[in-house]
Protein backbone atom coordinates (compact mmCIF):
# COMPACT_ATOMS: atom_id res chain seq x y z
CA UNK A 1 0.00 0.00 0.00
CA UNK A 2 1.30 3.42 -0.87
CA UNK A 3 0.74 5.79 2.01
CA UNK A 4 1.87 9.36 1.71
CA UNK A 5 3.30 10.68 4.95
CA UNK A 6 3.49 14.43 5.40
CA UNK A 7 3.35 17.00 8.16
CA UNK A 8 0.36 19.30 8.61
CA UNK A 9 -1.39 21.35 7.40
CA UNK A 10 -2.94 18.77 5.10
CA UNK A 11 -5.16 21.17 3.27
CA UNK A 12 -4.58 21.01 -0.46
CA UNK A 13 -5.45 23.96 -2.64
CA UNK A 14 -4.55 25.23 -6.05
CA UNK A 15 -4.15 28.66 -4.53
CA UNK A 16 -0.62 30.06 -4.53
CA UNK A 17 0.98 33.48 -4.78
CA UNK A 18 0.62 33.46 -8.54
CA UNK A 19 -3.11 32.68 -8.66
CA UNK A 20 -3.69 35.17 -5.85
CA UNK A 21 -1.87 37.91 -7.73
CA UNK A 22 -3.74 36.99 -10.88
CA UNK A 23 -7.00 37.56 -8.99
CA UNK A 24 -5.76 40.96 -7.84
CA UNK A 25 -4.81 41.80 -11.43
CA UNK A 26 -8.29 40.82 -12.63
CA UNK A 27 -9.78 43.01 -9.90
CA UNK A 28 -7.55 45.89 -10.98
CA UNK A 29 -8.52 45.52 -14.63
CA UNK A 30 -11.69 47.67 -14.52
CA UNK A 31 -9.85 50.45 -12.68
CA UNK A 32 -6.97 50.30 -15.14
CA UNK A 33 -9.31 50.35 -18.12
CA UNK A 34 -11.30 53.24 -16.67
CA UNK A 35 -8.10 55.20 -15.98
CA UNK A 36 -6.84 54.75 -19.53
CA UNK A 37 -10.28 55.59 -20.95
CA UNK A 38 -10.59 58.75 -18.84
CA UNK A 39 -7.06 60.10 -19.11
CA UNK A 40 -6.13 58.79 -22.53
CA UNK A 41 -2.99 57.15 -23.86
CA UNK A 42 -0.76 59.16 -21.52
CA UNK A 43 -2.11 57.15 -18.59
CA UNK A 44 -1.37 53.89 -20.41
CA UNK A 45 2.25 55.00 -20.81
CA UNK A 46 2.57 55.79 -17.12
CA UNK A 47 1.16 52.38 -16.18
CA UNK A 48 3.42 50.57 -18.67
CA UNK A 49 6.55 52.29 -17.39
CA UNK A 50 5.62 51.54 -13.77
CA UNK A 51 4.94 47.87 -14.42
CA UNK A 52 8.04 47.30 -16.55
CA UNK A 53 10.23 49.12 -14.02
CA UNK A 54 8.86 47.05 -11.14
CA UNK A 55 9.38 43.71 -12.86
CA UNK A 56 12.83 44.71 -14.13
CA UNK A 57 13.94 45.95 -10.69
CA UNK A 58 12.90 42.68 -9.08
CA UNK A 59 14.60 40.63 -11.80
CA UNK A 60 17.85 42.63 -11.79
CA UNK A 61 18.07 42.80 -7.99
CA UNK A 62 17.51 39.07 -7.55
CA UNK A 63 20.04 38.31 -10.30
CA UNK A 64 22.62 40.63 -8.73
CA UNK A 65 22.08 39.23 -5.25
CA UNK A 66 22.18 35.69 -6.64
CA UNK A 67 18.71 34.88 -5.33
CA UNK A 68 15.98 32.84 -6.92
CA UNK A 69 14.19 35.05 -9.41
CA UNK A 70 10.53 35.24 -8.40
CA UNK A 71 9.10 37.59 -11.02
CA UNK A 72 6.77 34.85 -12.26
CA UNK A 73 4.71 35.05 -9.06
CA UNK A 74 3.31 38.29 -10.53
CA UNK A 75 3.65 40.19 -7.25
CA UNK A 76 6.08 42.71 -8.75
CA UNK A 77 3.66 43.24 -11.61
CA UNK A 78 0.84 44.02 -9.17
CA UNK A 79 3.07 46.39 -7.17
CA UNK A 80 4.12 48.16 -10.37
CA UNK A 81 0.55 48.52 -11.56
CA UNK A 82 -0.56 49.96 -8.22
CA UNK A 83 2.38 52.39 -8.24
CA UNK A 84 1.29 53.49 -11.71
CA UNK A 85 -2.35 53.84 -10.71
CA UNK A 86 -1.23 56.15 -7.89
CA UNK A 87 0.29 58.64 -10.33
CA UNK A 88 -1.31 61.68 -11.91
CA UNK A 89 -1.72 60.90 -15.61
CA UNK A 90 0.51 63.73 -16.81
CA UNK A 91 3.50 62.92 -14.64
CA UNK A 92 7.01 62.79 -16.15
CA UNK A 93 7.71 59.16 -17.00
CA UNK A 94 10.84 58.85 -14.85
CA UNK A 95 8.70 59.33 -11.74
CA UNK A 96 6.73 56.06 -12.03
CA UNK A 97 9.92 54.24 -13.04
CA UNK A 98 11.75 55.48 -9.95
CA UNK A 99 8.68 54.83 -7.80
CA UNK A 100 8.50 51.20 -8.86
CA UNK A 101 12.22 50.70 -8.30
CA UNK A 102 11.92 52.17 -4.79
CA UNK A 103 8.89 50.03 -3.99
CA UNK A 104 10.54 46.81 -5.13
CA UNK A 105 14.15 47.30 -4.02
CA UNK A 106 13.94 49.56 -0.98
CA UNK A 107 10.75 48.27 0.61
CA UNK A 108 10.34 44.72 -0.64
CA UNK A 109 13.73 43.21 -1.44
CA UNK A 110 15.88 44.91 1.20
CA UNK A 111 13.58 43.54 3.89
CA UNK A 112 13.78 40.02 2.49
CA UNK A 113 11.45 39.83 -0.50
CA UNK A 114 7.81 38.93 -0.76
CA UNK A 115 6.04 38.53 2.57
CA UNK A 116 8.71 40.30 4.58
CA UNK A 117 8.03 43.96 3.88
CA UNK A 118 6.55 45.79 6.85
CA UNK A 119 5.00 48.49 4.70
CA UNK A 120 2.98 48.42 1.54
CA UNK A 121 5.67 48.95 -1.15
CA UNK A 122 3.47 50.96 -3.51
CA UNK A 123 2.27 53.21 -0.69
CA UNK A 124 5.81 53.88 0.48
CA UNK A 125 6.85 54.70 -3.08
CA UNK A 126 3.99 57.17 -3.34
CA UNK A 127 4.90 58.80 -0.02
CA UNK A 128 8.55 58.99 -1.10
CA UNK A 129 7.69 60.64 -4.42
CA UNK A 130 5.12 62.94 -2.84
CA UNK A 131 7.64 64.22 -0.29
CA UNK A 132 10.41 64.57 -2.86
CA UNK A 133 8.60 66.10 -5.82
CA UNK A 134 5.36 67.51 -4.41
CA UNK A 135 4.64 69.68 -7.44
CA UNK A 136 5.01 66.84 -9.95
CA UNK A 137 2.95 64.45 -7.87
CA UNK A 138 0.04 66.81 -7.32
CA UNK A 139 -0.43 68.41 -10.73
CA UNK A 140 -3.49 66.39 -11.64
CA UNK A 141 -5.01 66.42 -15.05
CA UNK A 142 -8.66 66.80 -15.79
CA UNK A 143 -9.84 63.67 -17.56
CA UNK A 144 -9.95 64.13 -21.32
CA UNK A 145 -13.67 63.44 -21.22
CA UNK A 146 -14.17 66.42 -18.96
CA UNK A 147 -12.77 68.86 -21.48
CA UNK A 148 -15.52 71.08 -22.71
CA UNK A 149 -16.06 71.90 -26.36
CA UNK A 150 -14.28 75.24 -25.98
CA UNK A 151 -10.98 73.75 -24.83
CA UNK A 152 -11.15 71.04 -27.44
CA UNK A 153 -11.69 73.65 -30.12
CA UNK A 154 -8.57 75.48 -29.02
CA UNK A 155 -6.53 72.34 -29.38
CA UNK A 156 -5.81 71.91 -25.69
CA UNK A 157 -4.61 68.38 -24.99
CA UNK A 158 -5.01 68.34 -21.27
CA UNK A 159 -5.89 70.78 -18.57
CA UNK A 160 -4.59 70.49 -15.06
CA UNK A 161 -6.82 70.99 -12.07
CA UNK A 162 -6.98 70.46 -8.35
CA UNK A 163 -8.68 67.40 -6.87
CA UNK A 164 -12.18 67.86 -5.46
CA UNK A 165 -10.58 67.73 -2.02
CA UNK A 166 -8.97 71.10 -2.69
CA UNK A 167 -11.75 72.73 -4.65
CA UNK A 168 -15.28 72.62 -3.39
CA UNK A 169 -16.56 69.16 -4.20
CA UNK A 170 -20.16 69.99 -3.43
CA UNK A 171 -20.53 71.56 -6.84
CA UNK A 172 -19.56 68.40 -8.68
CA UNK A 173 -22.48 66.16 -9.69
CA UNK A 174 -22.55 62.78 -7.96
CA UNK A 175 -22.41 60.95 -11.29
CA UNK A 176 -19.05 62.59 -12.07
CA UNK A 177 -17.67 61.57 -8.67
CA UNK A 178 -18.80 57.99 -9.23
CA UNK A 179 -17.70 57.60 -12.84
CA UNK A 180 -14.41 59.40 -12.39
CA UNK A 181 -15.03 62.59 -14.30
CA UNK A 182 -12.83 64.45 -11.81
CA UNK A 183 -9.12 65.23 -11.55
CA UNK A 184 -7.04 62.79 -9.55
CA UNK A 185 -4.58 59.92 -9.89
CA UNK A 186 -5.16 57.39 -12.65
CA UNK A 187 -6.58 54.72 -10.39
CA UNK A 188 -8.53 56.60 -7.78
CA UNK A 189 -11.03 58.57 -9.85
CA UNK A 190 -13.45 55.93 -11.17
CA UNK A 191 -15.28 54.65 -8.09
CA UNK A 192 -17.56 52.31 -10.05
CA UNK A 193 -14.59 50.41 -11.45
CA UNK A 194 -13.03 50.13 -8.00
CA UNK A 195 -16.26 48.74 -6.58
CA UNK A 196 -16.45 46.15 -9.39
CA UNK A 197 -12.93 45.12 -8.41
CA UNK A 198 -13.94 44.90 -4.75
CA UNK A 199 -16.93 42.71 -5.56
CA UNK A 200 -14.67 40.36 -7.55
CA UNK A 201 -12.12 40.18 -4.72
CA UNK A 202 -14.89 39.42 -2.21
CA UNK A 203 -16.50 36.78 -4.43
CA UNK A 204 -13.26 34.87 -5.02
CA UNK A 205 -12.45 35.41 -1.33
CA UNK A 206 -9.09 37.04 -1.92
CA UNK A 207 -9.91 39.75 0.60
CA UNK A 208 -12.40 39.80 3.43
CA UNK A 209 -14.82 42.69 3.90
CA UNK A 210 -13.42 43.78 7.27
CA UNK A 211 -10.70 46.22 6.26
CA UNK A 212 -12.50 48.02 3.39
CA UNK A 213 -15.80 48.30 5.27
CA UNK A 214 -14.27 49.55 8.50
CA UNK A 215 -11.93 51.89 6.58
CA UNK A 216 -14.65 53.51 4.47
CA UNK A 217 -17.20 53.41 7.30
CA UNK A 218 -14.89 55.25 9.67
CA UNK A 219 -14.11 57.87 7.05
CA UNK A 220 -17.84 58.42 6.50
CA UNK A 221 -18.67 58.58 10.19
CA UNK A 222 -15.80 60.84 11.15
CA UNK A 223 -16.28 63.16 8.16
CA UNK A 224 -19.89 63.53 9.21
CA UNK A 225 -18.77 64.29 12.78
CA UNK A 226 -16.37 67.02 11.63
CA UNK A 227 -19.14 68.50 9.53
CA UNK A 228 -18.44 67.52 5.93
CA UNK A 229 -20.57 65.49 3.57
CA UNK A 230 -19.68 61.81 4.23
CA UNK A 231 -20.50 60.67 0.69
CA UNK A 232 -18.34 63.36 -0.89
CA UNK A 233 -15.55 62.55 1.56
CA UNK A 234 -15.53 58.94 0.39
CA UNK A 235 -15.90 59.62 -3.30
CA UNK A 236 -13.65 62.62 -3.86
CA UNK A 237 -10.19 61.29 -2.99
CA UNK A 238 -8.29 58.05 -2.84
CA UNK A 239 -10.23 56.49 0.03
CA UNK A 240 -11.94 53.78 -1.99
CA UNK A 241 -8.87 52.86 -4.02
CA UNK A 242 -6.75 52.75 -0.88
CA UNK A 243 -9.31 50.79 1.11
CA UNK A 244 -9.84 48.16 -1.58
CA UNK A 245 -6.41 47.65 -3.10
CA UNK A 246 -3.80 48.93 -0.68
CA UNK A 247 -5.10 48.56 2.85
CA UNK A 248 -5.99 44.92 2.12
CA UNK A 249 -2.43 43.87 1.30
CA UNK A 250 -1.93 40.54 3.13
CA UNK A 251 1.62 41.13 4.24
CA UNK A 252 1.02 44.44 6.00
CA UNK A 253 -2.38 43.52 7.48
CA UNK A 254 -3.22 42.10 10.90
CA UNK A 255 -3.96 38.38 10.78
CA UNK A 256 -7.06 38.19 12.98
CA UNK A 257 -10.44 39.50 11.86
CA UNK A 258 -10.71 41.69 14.96
CA UNK A 259 -7.25 43.07 14.18
CA UNK A 260 -8.31 43.85 10.62
CA UNK A 261 -11.31 45.76 11.95
CA UNK A 262 -9.02 47.83 14.18
CA UNK A 263 -6.67 48.31 11.22
CA UNK A 264 -9.50 49.62 9.02
CA UNK A 265 -10.78 51.82 11.80
CA UNK A 266 -7.33 53.32 12.34
CA UNK A 267 -6.83 53.98 8.62
CA UNK A 268 -10.18 55.74 8.34
CA UNK A 269 -9.58 57.84 11.44
CA UNK A 270 -6.10 58.88 10.25
CA UNK A 271 -7.46 59.89 6.83
CA UNK A 272 -10.04 62.23 8.35
CA UNK A 273 -7.54 63.60 10.90
CA UNK A 274 -4.99 64.38 8.17
CA UNK A 275 -7.65 65.85 5.87
CA UNK A 276 -9.16 68.03 8.59
CA UNK A 277 -6.17 69.16 10.61
CA UNK A 278 -3.07 68.17 8.62
CA UNK A 279 -1.09 70.07 6.04
CA UNK A 280 -2.11 67.84 3.17
CA UNK A 281 -5.47 67.77 1.41
CA UNK A 282 -5.33 63.97 1.17
CA UNK A 283 -4.08 61.51 3.77
CA UNK A 284 -4.84 57.99 2.50
CA UNK A 285 -1.18 57.20 1.79
CA UNK A 286 0.07 58.26 5.18
CA UNK A 287 -2.89 56.70 6.99
CA UNK A 288 -2.20 53.28 5.46
CA UNK A 289 1.57 53.54 6.07
CA UNK A 290 0.93 54.57 9.67
CA UNK A 291 -1.35 51.60 10.30
CA UNK A 292 1.12 49.29 8.49
CA UNK A 293 3.65 50.20 11.17
CA UNK A 294 1.12 49.39 13.91
CA UNK A 295 0.19 46.01 12.41
CA UNK A 296 2.62 43.91 14.53
CA UNK A 297 1.27 45.66 17.63
CA UNK A 298 -2.35 45.02 16.63
CA UNK A 299 -1.50 41.37 15.94
CA UNK A 300 0.03 41.09 19.38
CA UNK A 301 -3.02 42.42 21.16
CA UNK A 302 -5.75 40.88 19.04
CA UNK A 303 -5.32 37.59 20.83
CA UNK A 304 -3.90 34.96 18.55
CA UNK A 305 -5.28 31.67 19.83
CA UNK A 306 -3.08 28.70 19.07
CA UNK A 307 -4.96 25.78 17.54
CA UNK A 308 -6.08 23.37 20.23
CA UNK A 309 -5.66 25.82 23.05
CA UNK A 310 -8.67 26.27 25.33
CA UNK A 311 -9.75 29.73 26.39
CA UNK A 312 -8.85 30.49 29.96
CA UNK A 313 -11.75 30.51 32.37
CA UNK A 314 -11.52 33.42 34.72
CA UNK B 1 51.43 52.40 26.90
CA UNK B 2 53.55 51.55 23.87
CA UNK B 3 53.44 53.59 20.71
CA UNK B 4 51.94 50.71 18.78
CA UNK B 5 48.94 50.30 21.04
CA UNK B 6 48.41 54.09 21.10
CA UNK B 7 48.06 53.96 17.35
CA UNK B 8 45.71 51.04 17.80
CA UNK B 9 43.54 53.09 20.16
CA UNK B 10 43.49 55.95 17.65
CA UNK B 11 42.61 53.81 14.60
CA UNK B 12 40.09 51.79 16.58
CA UNK B 13 37.73 54.75 16.90
CA UNK B 14 37.80 55.46 13.19
CA UNK B 15 37.17 52.00 11.76
CA UNK B 16 36.69 48.93 13.95
CA UNK B 17 34.69 50.73 16.60
CA UNK B 18 33.36 53.64 14.62
CA UNK B 19 30.82 55.11 17.04
CA UNK B 20 28.19 55.70 14.37
CA UNK B 21 28.48 52.74 12.01
CA UNK B 22 29.92 50.10 14.34
CA UNK B 23 28.78 50.90 17.87
CA UNK B 24 25.57 52.62 16.68
CA UNK B 25 25.87 55.21 19.45
CA UNK B 26 24.71 58.82 19.41
CA UNK B 27 22.40 58.25 16.48
CA UNK B 28 20.09 61.12 17.39
CA UNK B 29 22.35 63.88 16.01
CA UNK B 30 23.41 61.54 13.20
CA UNK B 31 19.87 61.54 11.86
CA UNK B 32 18.81 65.01 12.97
CA UNK B 33 21.55 67.41 11.89
CA UNK B 34 23.12 65.76 8.83
CA UNK B 35 20.94 67.61 6.35
CA UNK B 36 24.12 68.98 4.81
CA UNK B 37 27.79 68.06 4.84
CA UNK B 38 28.76 71.30 6.60
CA UNK B 39 26.25 70.70 9.40
CA UNK B 40 27.56 67.17 9.81
CA UNK B 41 31.15 68.40 9.93
CA UNK B 42 30.28 71.15 12.42
CA UNK B 43 28.46 68.77 14.72
CA UNK B 44 31.25 66.19 14.40
CA UNK B 45 33.98 68.69 15.26
CA UNK B 46 32.02 70.09 18.20
CA UNK B 47 31.55 66.59 19.59
CA UNK B 48 35.24 65.82 18.97
CA UNK B 49 36.26 68.87 20.99
CA UNK B 50 34.04 67.79 23.88
CA UNK B 51 35.19 64.18 23.59
CA UNK B 52 38.90 65.04 23.78
CA UNK B 53 38.40 67.55 26.59
CA UNK B 54 36.23 65.31 28.73
CA UNK B 55 38.40 62.25 28.12
CA UNK B 56 41.54 64.09 29.23
CA UNK B 57 39.97 65.68 32.32
CA UNK B 58 38.17 62.52 33.41
CA UNK B 59 41.34 60.51 32.94
CA UNK B 60 43.21 63.04 35.13
CA UNK B 61 40.53 62.86 37.81
CA UNK B 62 39.96 59.11 37.60
CA UNK B 63 41.65 58.42 40.94
CA UNK B 64 39.78 61.16 42.78
CA UNK B 65 36.20 60.51 41.66
CA UNK B 66 34.41 58.09 44.02
CA UNK B 67 32.82 55.20 42.13
CA UNK B 68 29.32 55.88 43.40
CA UNK B 69 29.08 59.42 42.05
CA UNK B 70 31.16 58.95 38.93
CA UNK B 71 28.31 59.42 36.42
CA UNK B 72 27.23 62.84 37.79
CA UNK B 73 30.89 63.82 38.00
CA UNK B 74 31.45 62.81 34.34
CA UNK B 75 28.37 64.75 33.30
CA UNK B 76 29.61 67.89 35.06
CA UNK B 77 32.93 67.64 33.22
CA UNK B 78 31.18 67.03 29.89
CA UNK B 79 28.80 69.95 30.53
CA UNK B 80 31.74 72.26 31.05
CA UNK B 81 33.14 71.49 27.62
CA UNK B 82 29.73 71.59 25.93
CA UNK B 83 29.09 75.04 27.40
CA UNK B 84 32.47 76.20 26.13
CA UNK B 85 31.93 74.97 22.58
CA UNK B 86 28.38 76.33 22.60
CA UNK B 87 29.51 79.84 23.59
CA UNK B 88 32.42 79.72 21.11
CA UNK B 89 30.17 78.69 18.25
CA UNK B 90 27.54 81.24 19.16
CA UNK B 91 30.22 83.93 19.01
CA UNK B 92 32.19 82.89 15.94
CA UNK B 93 29.96 80.61 13.85
CA UNK B 94 26.45 81.99 14.41
CA UNK B 95 24.93 80.40 11.28
CA UNK B 96 26.22 76.92 12.16
CA UNK B 97 25.07 77.52 15.73
CA UNK B 98 21.58 78.23 14.44
CA UNK B 99 21.61 75.19 12.14
CA UNK B 100 22.63 72.78 14.89
CA UNK B 101 20.05 74.24 17.28
CA UNK B 102 19.13 72.07 20.25
CA UNK B 103 21.52 69.31 19.21
CA UNK B 104 24.55 71.34 20.29
CA UNK B 105 23.61 71.48 24.01
CA UNK B 106 22.36 67.90 23.67
CA UNK B 107 25.98 66.78 23.16
CA UNK B 108 25.91 66.53 26.97
CA UNK B 109 23.73 63.45 26.79
CA UNK B 110 25.40 62.02 23.68
CA UNK B 111 26.06 58.36 24.50
CA UNK B 112 29.40 58.32 22.68
CA UNK B 113 30.94 60.80 25.08
CA UNK B 114 29.63 59.21 28.27
CA UNK B 115 30.45 55.75 26.93
CA UNK B 116 34.08 56.70 26.27
CA UNK B 117 34.36 58.34 29.69
CA UNK B 118 32.97 55.27 31.40
CA UNK B 119 34.59 52.59 29.27
CA UNK B 120 37.95 54.15 28.51
CA UNK B 121 38.98 57.42 30.15
CA UNK B 122 38.12 56.34 33.69
CA UNK B 123 40.42 53.33 33.34
CA UNK B 124 43.32 54.58 31.23
CA UNK B 125 46.10 57.15 31.30
CA UNK B 126 45.89 60.71 29.99
CA UNK B 127 47.74 60.18 26.70
CA UNK B 128 45.79 57.06 25.79
CA UNK B 129 42.52 58.76 26.73
CA UNK B 130 43.38 61.76 24.55
CA UNK B 131 44.20 59.42 21.66
CA UNK B 132 40.91 57.59 22.20
CA UNK B 133 39.07 60.92 22.20
CA UNK B 134 40.76 62.02 18.98
CA UNK B 135 40.16 58.68 17.26
CA UNK B 136 36.53 58.42 18.31
CA UNK B 137 36.00 62.09 17.47
CA UNK B 138 37.45 61.70 13.98
CA UNK B 139 35.42 58.54 13.49
CA UNK B 140 32.25 60.37 14.51
CA UNK B 141 33.10 63.39 12.35
CA UNK B 142 33.84 61.25 9.28
CA UNK B 143 30.57 59.39 9.72
CA UNK B 144 28.67 62.66 10.11
CA UNK B 145 30.31 64.12 6.99
CA UNK B 146 29.54 60.94 5.04
CA UNK B 147 25.89 61.05 6.11
CA UNK B 148 25.69 64.78 5.44
CA UNK B 149 27.32 64.42 2.01
CA UNK B 150 25.02 61.62 0.89
CA UNK B 151 21.92 63.46 2.05
CA UNK B 152 23.03 66.83 0.67
CA UNK B 153 24.02 65.28 -2.66
CA UNK B 154 20.70 63.50 -3.13
CA UNK B 155 18.51 66.08 -1.49
CA UNK B 156 20.11 69.22 -2.85
CA UNK B 157 22.52 68.16 -5.59
CA UNK B 158 25.52 69.61 -3.75
CA UNK B 159 28.27 68.63 -1.31
CA UNK B 160 29.58 71.39 0.98
CA UNK B 161 27.55 73.76 -1.17
CA UNK B 162 29.36 72.80 -4.39
CA UNK B 163 26.95 71.80 -7.12
CA UNK B 164 27.87 68.36 -8.45
CA UNK B 165 24.91 66.95 -10.32
CA UNK B 166 24.18 69.79 -12.71
CA UNK B 167 21.08 71.86 -13.24
CA UNK B 168 18.93 69.13 -14.77
CA UNK B 169 19.03 67.07 -11.56
CA UNK B 170 15.83 67.38 -9.59
CA UNK B 171 16.74 67.01 -5.90
CA UNK B 172 15.16 64.14 -3.98
CA UNK B 173 13.71 66.41 -1.32
CA UNK B 174 12.97 63.48 0.98
CA UNK B 175 16.66 63.07 1.77
CA UNK B 176 16.94 66.41 3.53
CA UNK B 177 13.74 65.71 5.46
CA UNK B 178 13.62 63.57 8.60
CA UNK B 179 12.58 60.29 6.89
CA UNK B 180 15.56 60.68 4.55
CA UNK B 181 17.84 60.70 7.60
CA UNK B 182 16.56 57.30 8.69
CA UNK B 183 16.68 56.02 5.13
CA UNK B 184 20.24 57.20 4.46
CA UNK B 185 21.45 55.91 7.83
CA UNK B 186 19.89 52.49 7.31
CA UNK B 187 21.30 52.16 3.81
CA UNK B 188 24.82 53.29 4.78
CA UNK B 189 24.77 50.98 7.81
CA UNK B 190 23.73 48.10 5.55
CA UNK B 191 26.41 48.81 2.95
CA UNK B 192 29.15 49.14 5.58
CA UNK B 193 28.07 45.92 7.28
CA UNK B 194 28.00 44.12 3.94
CA UNK B 195 31.56 45.28 3.17
CA UNK B 196 32.67 44.28 6.68
CA UNK B 197 31.13 40.82 6.36
CA UNK B 198 32.72 40.29 2.99
CA UNK B 199 36.16 41.24 4.32
CA UNK B 200 35.68 38.94 7.30
CA UNK B 201 34.68 36.08 5.02
CA UNK B 202 37.71 36.70 2.78
CA UNK B 203 40.01 36.76 5.78
CA UNK B 204 38.71 33.49 7.18
CA UNK B 205 39.00 31.95 3.72
CA UNK B 206 42.65 33.01 3.58
CA UNK B 207 43.24 31.57 7.01
CA UNK B 208 41.75 28.29 5.94
CA UNK B 209 43.99 28.28 2.87
CA UNK B 210 47.08 29.17 4.93
CA UNK B 211 46.33 26.38 7.36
Amino acid sequence: MNLRVSTGPHLLTRENTQTLMLDVLIALAPTTAAGVYLFGLRAAWVLCVAVVAAVLSEYIWQKLMKKTVTVTDLSALVTGLIVGLNMPAGVALWIPALGSAIAIILVKQLFGGIGHNFMNPAMFARAFLLASWPARMTSFLLPERLLGASEAAHGVDMVSGATPLVTNARNIPMSDLLLGNIPGTIGEVCKVAILIGLVYLLVVKVVSWHVPVFFVGTVALMSWLVGSDPLVAILSGGVLFGAVFMATDYVTNPMQKIGQCIFGLGCGAMVVIIRSWGNYPEGVTYAILFMNCLTPLIDRFSGRRVYGMVKKHV
Amino acid sequence: MSKNSLRGVFVNGIFNENPVFRLVLGTCPVIAVTTSAINGAGMGLAATFVLIGSNVVISLLRNFIPGKVRIPAFIVVICTFVTMIQLLMHAYLPSLYEALGIFLPLIVVNCIILARAEAFASKNGVVASAMDGIGMGIGFTLAMVLMGSVRELLGNGTIFGVSLLGASFEPVLLFVLAPGGFLAYGLLLGIINAIGNKRKANRSNEEVKAA
